[in-house]
């Protein structure tokens, strides 16, 4: 069992016997009533000026002295051995100083594999070129080192290599008739059920069954995966891409068996990640390589590179049945599948989690499978498993809809549950029904046609389609933050966090400011860097939630620490830190406002330059507690082409439930791309798989088509803006959510633009023709 | 050989193999212009080249030599930003950053070649020498930068609003 | 990339004779060939750039129009006398690649491009008759969809990727070569090959040979043509069908037409089927289907793209529909 589960069942035990104020998050943060204010406002990125300039340093813009550029050469074989390695004609290339193979690699542990323990980031447990066995078509066969990035690639390309396949898995439909049943997915039952729901769908009055396919995907954020690192004195220095630098810091430090302390991991922008930029085999390599050559080393992968070393979405086959009775209700609700997976890796693409949380039903089966293949460790991808389990989910509710005559709302509204429907915990806050009729009522929904196929203009045939959009709450373990003020009132919050374009930098800043009460001018939040304070992802649309309760807990810790200063000259002797406040920049008593003195009075009577605190955040036991979810209602209008079946997106609005916006303008960014990343899901992302070989074929950005300009339009988005009491500033995720829901929306215009309902992704225009 | 970028004489000596966008980012340190894909089809890379905008990654340097070259490093002007950075800004064109001098860059070359008439895709009078900055005509032009963190709206906001006046 | 000579040449037969005797490529834009150099699927020991040769679009005194082959696809797309008189042509140019690409891409690069092909693109992992002759042909049997639907053979299934090249084949365009030993013309139509058993041998070109200018004949209705490209996203990308075609009708009878389908094959694929079964028949939507069937019946579906045929053949007919329409 997992170290996560292990600890997962503990805390489980622990709260069914807890009464529910014990448990943290029960008593509402202060600032989710704090009206006034930085919270929600839309603040322009504070590092908008550096990255409009070109001036913001990514991984790959690090020149070190003497450093060497690498080329990386792949397998292209899925199973077996390197049977011969010629690398003679690469060693001889002008400006070579290293050919590293399995032959003469440093001996290297295996990356401990994610979630096998708090800080572990491997993305599977495989040896890293320590032998001539081959795991994944794309495997890492010969790492060049050179004085030029040209020479470097002209020498790998003379590199040859000779193979001993072996039988290999790599075809999905043969997999699936080996499909097992993890241990777990993510801490939660592989498979929960109530009642026969087999039975009571074949009883129920009206029904719908069908299979769901999606494909892999690849997360192709624009910056390439690089890195750039030198030793020094025995420990190793990372500039890197990174949405997990601690994490990164701590295999690294693992697999050469070092101190953690001696593996440094800096990553202040990222080029973009959802998922992709955490620990590969190239971040070892280039490690080694380094260490072998003595010289510090810039590794950049080329785009192909990425797509063999840096695994994507797996693909899945799922199977959606929904048995409801003459009013709609739900009798049955059925969600399985299986996604593939390797034997080295532990991401079972969580489909099945959505029906879990969204409808009342009298029986359910719901679970998954998984089926292992020959193939790079897949890994998360933007919204893992509710991305494509909401396509399959949503697309079944419609179908339902359409079958019954039934407003796709309506019908959802029938069926909403009153508390969670598989694991029977209150909701923490949802609203989607309020969503639903917000997003309807700004979509013009009431001008859609009930019957499919019947609007047109000229060669278009036009549909509108809706769906629910759903994310969970995820507070990570390890959040961390030190504080401190200085005697001229300003406050710095260091974080081990990141910023990848969500934000981060400055929806922290605001919430620093506002929680301190300081202006913001007056905040620093320093971040990306292993060095920093906790352990955080930028991942699970949680950082925000982790970052926030452990600046929530530093700041209630450094309010103690100001009192004790404060001493017995100061207006605030003989107030205890639940009666003061910040406020004005000090600390104020809450029952009289005027009595209290600013932070940087205290600290010079005190004859102190500053005062700092390095504080954890509490165990995320909330989500034990209560079912806490992030929601949306995702509204789609398109445009099928009568002669050619392509699809067009022409209007689509998200109407987002989840909680309290942090920052106005950057939150309607996010909310955006993730609905853009959606369209890209429902109408042309696929990466293209030869299960001869278990190859990508498609491992560029011109083959593999992720949407344009063009394919977007005008996305308007909304929110309830209802702060959930339970989580720190009332706020909940909002990095992923826009990509649920979306690719059912489409889906579901599609069939009513032409009556046409297609369940496999993506619905490319030979599946509408 | 000898360059031109942005404005300042350059002279590198390097290997004939370098392109446009390594003389740029691992030779001269102007980190601005990016990497993507180093195939053409992301335009992380765009940079002007005599007003011009094209592709550094598939641009050879040798064959650029003599030309006027600006890159986003060449935009802000005694330190205040271009108007379309600033515009940038203000409507979050963009949310990592890595494509956006790309954007930029690319942005300002394709004003250019509207305001002289270039027809484009959705262009629906090819006879006409005059072109409507519509958000359509923005969206045709501007297809060749990718942005996989979905800044699209923002950026066409951006540029249209420097721009729209100016037709 | 593999080391390589360069030099700059100042006009044609500069170029030739930089280019004579050494394993030699002429470099315009360096959109393909920079990329397939990349790759190691091309590998020349020299560079010849000729992006400083002649680029004009002028008008011939038979009333076409002459263009240079070092004219970038932008200024082709842009020039009004293209535009006004063989918008088929500024359309193809404007629906393909990006705004970036076209500045860089010479009319003759734009001719010589190879296929997108997965499989031809995979250096190290696939097998390919075109890279490597004799090597098999792993698409035949693999991810198909972009592939030949008309005249592909045994050993390679490729496409033709070019949109310019679609029209210029609808226009009759006839290419201009020069050598050490003269000058000579290929129509367009012959100029690109089908691939046969020989598919690494893609073009008319002979060694040492330089594409000098592209010739279009005077056509009086060319002005009344158009190119429509059906892709998987709406821009830049391939085309999977894309259609170029040119229309005169006189009393709802169709006169004459150009016809020409790109997506579909080893070449810019000309339906001279199709038009035969056009001419002199009223135009209307039943006989423009009935020709673009003709045209396909010898179309021939891979296990992924059987889906082209009618694809093409909806966009035939629509695409002629849409030009009868400008005679109304």
């Amino acid at each position: 069992m997992s170290l996560k589960s292990a600890a997962m069942k503990l805390m489980q035990k622990a709260i069914e016997h807890a009464p529910d104020s014990w448990v943290p998050g029960n008593t509402p943060d202060r600032l989710i009533t704090h009206k006034h204010g930085l919270i929600g406002a839309p603040v322009t990125r504070i590092d908008g000026p550096l990255k409009v300039k070109g001036a913001a340093p990514f991984s790959a813009e690090f020149p070190l002295p003497e450093m060497l550029y690498a080329a990386v050469a792949f397998s292209t074989i899925a199973r077996g051995r390197i049977t011969s390695l010629d690398t003679a004609a690469a060693e001889a290339a002008s400006g070579v100083k290293l050919v590293m193979t399995w032959k003469n690699a440093p001996k290297l542990k295996p990356t401990p594999l994610f979630n096998s323990s708090p800080k572990a980031a491997g993305p599977s447990d495989l040896p890293i070129m320590q032998n001539s066995s081959i795991h994944w078509n794309g495997e890492a066969i010969a790492l060049v080192l050179a004085d030029t990035q040209e020479q470097a690639d002209y020498a790998k390309s003379l590199i040859r290599a000779t193979y001993q396949e072996e039988p290999a898995v790599t075809d999905f439909e043969q997999a699936i008739k080996n499909a097992r049943e993890p241990k777990n997915i993510l801490g939660e039952k592989p498979m929960v059920k109530e009642g026969d729901a087999e039975s009571a769908l074949s009883s129920a009055r009206h029904r719908v069954d069908a299979i769901f396919r999606t494909p892999r995907q690849n997360h192709n954020p624009i910056e390439l995966h690089a890195v750039t690192l030198f030793w020094e004195d025995g420990e190793l220095y990372v500039h890197d891409a990174s949405q997990a630098v601690a994490q990164t810091a701590w295999t690294l430090a693992e697999v050469f068996k070092l101190d953690e302390k001696k593996v440094h991991v800096s990553s202040p922008y990222v080029g973009g990640g959802f998922g992709s930029k955490t620990l590969w085999h190239h971040h070892v390599l280039a490690a080694a390589a380094s260490k072998m050559a003595n010289r510090p080393v810039r590794l950049v992968l080329s785009r192909e590179g990425v797509y063999r070393t840096v695994g994507g979405r797996t693909t899945t086959q799922q199977r959606v049945a929904i048995g409801a009775d003459s009013d709609g209700r739900f009798q049955a609700l059925i969600h399985t599948g299986v996604a593939a997976m390797t034997e080295h890796n532990d991401c079972p693409e969580q489909f099945s989690f959505p029906a879990r949380h969204l409808y009342a039903t009298k029986t359910f089966t719901i679970g998954q499978k998984v089926a292992n293949m020959d193939m790079l460790a897949n890994t998360f991808m933007r919204a893992p498993g509710e991305s494509i389990g909401t396509f399959a989910l949503e697309s079944a509710v419609d179908e339902l809809a359409a079958q019954m005559d039934i407003d796709p709302i309506e019908l959802r509204i029938r069926n909403e549950p009153e508390k969670d429907p598989t694991t029977g915990n209150p909701f923490s806050s949802r609203n989607i029904i309020k969503a639903y009729r917000d997003g309807a009522d700004r979509f013009g929904w009431g001008n859609r046609h009930a019957n499919a196929g019947t609007q047109r203009e000229g060669e278009w045939l036009i549909g509108m389609g809706c769906a629910t959009a759903t994310y969970p709450y995820y507070r990570m373990p390890g959040g961390k933050a030190r504080l401190s003020i200085s005697r001229d009132g300003f406050v710095s919050a260091d974080v081990a966090a990141h910023e990848m374009g969500m934000g981060t930098a400055t929806a922290q800043t605001q919430v620093v400011a506002e929680r301190l009460a300081v202006a913001p001018q007056c905040v620093r939040v320093n971040y990306g860097s292993s060095d920093l304070s906790g352990t955080f992802i930028a991942g699970g649309s949680s950082q925000s939630a982790s970052i926030g309760a452990s600046i929530e807990a530093a700041h209630a810790a450094i309010v103690e620490e100001l009192i004790k200063l404060a001493g017995k000259d100061s207006p605030l002797h003989g107030l205890d830190a639940e009666d003061v406040e910040s406020r004005n920049a000090g600390l104020f008593s809450v029952k009289d406002p005027s009595r209290g003195e600013s932070y940087a009075a205290i600290l010079r009577r005190a004859g102190k330059s500053d005062v700092s605190v390095e504080t954890s955040a509490p165990a995320p036991l909330e989500v034990q507690h209560w079912s806490m979810h992030s929601f949306g209602a995702m509204f789609a209008e398109v445009r099928v082409n009568a002669i050619t079946g392509e699809t067009r997106v022409s209007r689509f609005l998200g109407s987002f439930d989840c909680g309290r916006i942090l920052n106005a303008k950057t939150a309607a960014s996010q909310f955006r791309g993730g609905i853009i990343m959606g369209l890209g899901l429902a109408l042309m992302e696929e990466t293209q798989w030869d299960t001869r070989k278990g190859r990508i074929m498609n491992p560029s950005l011109a083959e593999y088509h992720l949407p344009v300009h063009m394919d977007v339009p005008e996305i308007d988005v909304i929110w309830t803006d209802i702060a959930d009491p339970h989580t720190p500033i009332g706020a909940r995720g909002i990095g992923e959510i826009g990509i649920t829901g979306t690719g059912a929306a489409v889906a579901n215009a599609i069939y009513n633009a032409c009556g046409k309902r297609i369940r496999e992704l993506p619905i490319t225009l030979d599946k509408l023709l | 050989m000898r360059f031109l970028i942005n404005g300042q004489p350059v002279e590198a000596e390097f290997d004939l193999r370098t392109s446009l966008l390594d003389l740029l980012r691992d030779h001269l340190e102007l980190h601005g212009s990016k990497k993507g894909c180093n195939q053409g089809a992301c335009g992380a890379c765009t940079v002007l080249v005599d007003g011009e905008r094209i592709l550094s990654c598939l641009a050879l340097a040798v064959q650029c030599q003599g030309r006027n070259i600006t890159t986003i490093e060449g935009l802000a002007d005694d330190g205040h930003l271009h108007p379309l950075q600033q515009a940038f800004i203000e409507h979050d064109g963009f949310q990592c950053g890595y494509c956006t001098p790309g954007q930029i860059c690319s942005a300002i070359g394709m004003v250019s070649e509207l305001k002289r008439g270039m027809p484009s895709h959705v262009t629906r009078d090819l006879g006409s020498n005059v072109v409507s900055l519509n958000r359509d005509e923005v969206r045709e032009r501007m297809s060749g930068n990718l942005c996989r963190c979905g800044a699209y709206n923002g950026i066409v906001d951006a540029i249209s609003e420097v721009y729209a006046e100016a037709e | 990339m593999n080391p390589f000579t360069y030099a700059r040449a100042e006009h044609a037969n500069d170029a030739l004779r930089l280019a004579e005797s050494k394993d030699s490529k002429f470099l315009g834009g360096g959109t393909n060939l920079v990329d397939l150099m990349r790759e190691t699927i091309e590998r020349p020991a020299s560079l010849v750039d000729v992006t400083g040769l002649p680029a004009a679009i002028e008008d011939t005194i038979q009333g076409g129009v002459r263009i240079g082959a070092a004219a970038r696809n932008s200024a082709v797309a842009e020039s009004l006398a293209i535009r006004t008189r063989y918008p088929v042509l500024s359309r193809a140019l404007l629906a393909g690649a990006s705004g970036q690409i076209r500045n860089m891409a010479t009319v003759g690069g734009n001719i010589l491009q190879r296929t997108r092909c997965t499989y031809f693109y995979d250096d190290d992992g696939s097998r390919c008759n075109k890279r490597s002759p004799g090597q098999g042909c792993d698409a035949i049997d693999g991810l198909n969809r972009m592939h030949a639907i008309l005249g592909a053979s045994a050993s390679c299934v490729a496409t033709h990727p070019s949109d310019m090249c679609v029209a210029l084949a609808a226009l009759d365009a006839v290419i201009h070569l020069r050598s050490v030993s003269g000058e000579r013309a290929v129509p367009l139509t012959e100029f690109h090959r089908l691939p046969g058993d020989t598919p690494h041998i893609e073009t008319a070109l002979r060694p040492g040979e330089l594409i000098i200018a592209v010739e279009l004949p005077a056509l009086s209705f060319a002005k009344h043509s158009t190119y429509r490209k059906v892709r998987d996203r709406a821009s830049y990308s391939f085309a999977l069908v894309s259609v170029a075609a040119a229309l005169d009708q006189e009393k709802g009878t169709i006169k004459d037409v150009r016809l020409a389908l790109g997506g579909v094959a080893h070449k810019p694929w000309r339906a001279f089927k199709a038009e035969e079964a056009l001419r002199g028949k009223a135009s209307a939507p039943e006989n423009f289907r009935a020709a673009a069937e003709a045209e396909l019946a010898e179309a021939k579906p891979l296990r992924d793209n059987a889906f082209k045929i009618e694809l093409a053949a909806r966009t035939i007919t629509a695409v002629l529909l849409e030009l009868a329409e400008e005679f109304v």
